[in-house]
């Protein structure tokens, strides 16, 4: 069952072992953590606008052929032709036989993280396609050949001598200089030739609305824009789930979105096209890719609710602590940890066992996932279906059987004390007992608490 | 079955029982008109955007003569005032790389958020507001609405192609966490607000 995954647990140690970048990464998602506390908090009518996001987006779910068959009769009206990709693979071939109709062999790109997904990076420069990603974190990890390590800060786990590096040796910038005002400038000019020569510009799409047929993406950088405005075929992927029925329904949405993000009150640029300029065209490719299984799974459906605001990984302290790329999914944290499953067992069994369950997440979705119930259900399947470790199913085993009887708990109880108390070299070599590494045991009491109840009772 | 049927299939199968559209309502105190418009300039000015009050549209025009006699490349695409609009649909994008400063109208602003809301209407080309240097947003004091709720009830979505709210420059904070304003679209943005707009130029 199992297979060659690097697991999230020795992921997370390799990523420990840098410390005080690790305090930098936990201490800098703590802080926007708090940017998001302020901006919800600044807004009266927050918790409401949470449960009007959630019940639109249950709705929505709940009607959602109905609501996908609508938006792409209005987006055909808006002369947009939409494609439909069952899987990863076709929404690839699809974007690939758009340019290549087209004869255009390069392509720029805004932030989607459903490419990411589906690797159509890859998948494109394997077909001789010149792919750049404009979104200034996107386009450092891609120097770097690495993937993004998160899904707004796609280069979070960096540093700016990282960056100064990777820019002398792509774009010739000075070497060790390391101005975070000089390194954005230097590729802003670089990334101003590869709009003006492109033809093909590929967006995400942050909402869809049915009604109209349009899209609406949200940056900060104004890539998305400059690509699309610039080329003459615009290319949206989009999840199936980014439905939204209205236009007004945006309200809703857009208050919420970058205020859980990043405690901005808005993006800079929240744009919504509905139709080609003359001259250009527009294609919309809608994808599955496990989507409509995962809403068929009453344990998960929620997770499709998700609008990728990225609260949920900046409050998480296990992300915090052990890096984006320790997921090894295009969305890592613990909302990636419930999407990742279903993508793809045998590859992601590890993740729904990255988290503390300690529901931090839950409290900070905008549109009230039950993140951490759905981490916890995971882990049941999993368990079930035999992705999990050997090691922990032993264990689950003995402790159920002695938990099971209340003599043998008792002995038990009993063997631990004194083990603790006289041998407790014992419990510390970790080759047995993997949680004390980084752990101080506590004392041993000398009673059990049934002792103490029995002695103490009135 | 093409993947068109399969999926809209696999979803009607797999979708949940219906649940209620929520009837989205709050109940919020109408601020006045002062208050929005001060709510507007601070939470601009807390993303480094300038703000300039004005008192009538001739005020814009002198400003806008003003740049062009200091010798910039400056696009006026507003209505309004005598313009550039018909200049501006022949510009290729290398024609407009090397633009300084476009002027354009707001049709809506946001006060919680200093969100200004234009269509491709009142650009006329859709690369104008991301490709200049400086980003010259113009609004009338009375088409500050409180939120996005409010934007929405005025904005007509379907008459056009494209439409963006614009809050503030382009900025990145990519590089470490720290906030570089100017990332790909304008480097900076100045917002004018007419205080007078019911004395309108003829």
């Amino acid at each position: 069952m199992k297979n060659k995954t690097i697991e999230h647990a020795i992921e997370a140690k390799a990523f420990g072992l840098q410390e005080s970048r690790v305090d930098w990464h936990d201490e800098t998602l703590w802080f926007i953590r708090n940017k998001r506390d302020k901006a919800a908090l600044s807004v009266p009518e927050w918790e409401l606008l949470r449960t009007y996001a959630s019940a639109i987006k249950d709705h929505t779910l709940s009607n959602l052929n109905e609501y996908l068959m609508n938006f792409e009769r209005q987006a055909q009206k808006n002369n947009v032709q939409v494609h439909w990709a069952y899987d990863a693979e076709e929404h690839n071939e699809i974007v690939f036989n758009i340019l290549r109709k087209e004869n255009i062999t390069g392509i720029v790109k805004s932030k989607s993280m459903l490419t990411e997904e589906c690797h159509l990076n890859q998948f494109l420069e394997q077909k001789g396609i010149q792919v750049t990603d404009t979104d200034l974190g996107e386009r450092i990890v891609q120097l770097r050949k690495e993937a993004p390590s998160h899904i707004v800060l796609p280069a979070i786990h960096l540093k700016k001598s990282d960056v100064s590096h990777t820019f002398h040796e792509f774009l010739g910038t000075e070497k060790d200089n390391n101005d975070p005002q000089y390194l954005t400038s230097a590729a802003r000019s670089h990334l101003r030739q590869m709009f003006l020569a492109s033809e093909a510009a590929l967006t995400g799409v942050n909402f869809a609305i049915a009604e109209t047929g349009a899209i609406v993406v949200c940056t900060n950088e104004g890539n998305a824009d400059m690509g699309v405005h610039a080329a003459r075929v615009h290319i949206a992927s989009m999840g199936l789930e980014k439905i939204i029925p209205t236009t007004a329904d945006l309200g809703v949405f857009l208050r919420l979105l970058t205020r859980s993000a990043t405690g901005q009150p808005i993006t800079t640029y929240s744009s919504h096209y509905y139709k080609a300029r003359p001259g250009a065209t527009m294609h919309i490719v809608i994808v599955d890719n496990g989507r409509s299984r995962q809403l068929g799974n009453e344990s998960f459906r929620n997770s499709l609710k998700c609008i990728r605001c990225g609260a949920c990984l900046n409050t998480c302290p296990v992300f915090r602590r052990s890096g984006g790329h320790s997921y090894h999914y295009a969305i890592g944290g613990p909302i990636g940890s419930i999407l990742a499953p279903n993508n793809d067992k045998s590859k992601n069994y590890d993740l729904p066992f990255a988290s503390t369950l300690c529901g931090s997440c839950t409290n900070v979705c905008p549109v009230k996932i039950d993140l951490h119930d759905q981490l916890w259900k995971w882990r049941q399947v999993l368990m079930k279906e035999g992705y999990g470790p050997d090691s922990k199913r032993i264990m689950m085993k003995i402790m159920a059987f002695i938990l099971a009887k209340p003599s043998l708990y008792k002995v038990a109880g009993s063997t631990a004390r004194f083990v603790l108390q006289y041998f407790p070299f014992l419990v510390r070599i970790k080759a047995f007992n993997p949680w004390i590494i980084n752990r101080e045991l506590p004392a041993a009491p000398s009673i059990s608490f049934t002792t103490w109840y029995k002695k103490n009772r009135k | 079955m093409n993947s068109r049927e399969k999926i809209l299939a696999a979803v009607k199968k797999n979708k949940p029982s219906l649940t209620p559209f929520p009837e989205v309502k709050f109940d919020i105190e109408k601020k006045q008109i002062n208050e929005l418009q001060s709510d507007f300039i601070s939470v601009l000015q807390s993303i480094q955007t300038t703000v300039k009050k004005v008192n009538s549209w001739q005020e814009i025009e002198a400003a806008i003569l003003l740049l062009r006699q200091k010798g910039y490349y400056l696009f006026n695409a507003i209505d309004e005032i005598e313009n550039d609009r018909s200049l501006l649909t022949n510009q290729t994008k290398v024609d407009l790389e090397s633009l300084d400063f476009a002027f354009i109208k707001g049709a809506v602003g946001v006060s919680e958020n200093g969100a200004i809301w234009i269509e491709d209407k009142n650009f006329v080309h859709r690369l104008l507001p991301f490709i200049c240097k400086h980003l010259c947003l113009v609004i009338e004091a009375d088409e500050i609405v409180s939120n996005m709720h409010e934007a929405y009830q005025c904005i007509e979505c379907n008459e056009t192609g494209f439409g963006v709210f614009i809050s503030g420059p382009s900025k990145t904070a990519d590089i470490e966490q720290s906030l570089v304003i100017g990332a790909h679209g304008a480097l900076d943005l100045t917002v004018y607000i007419i205080e007078n707009p019911a004395e309108k130029s003829p």
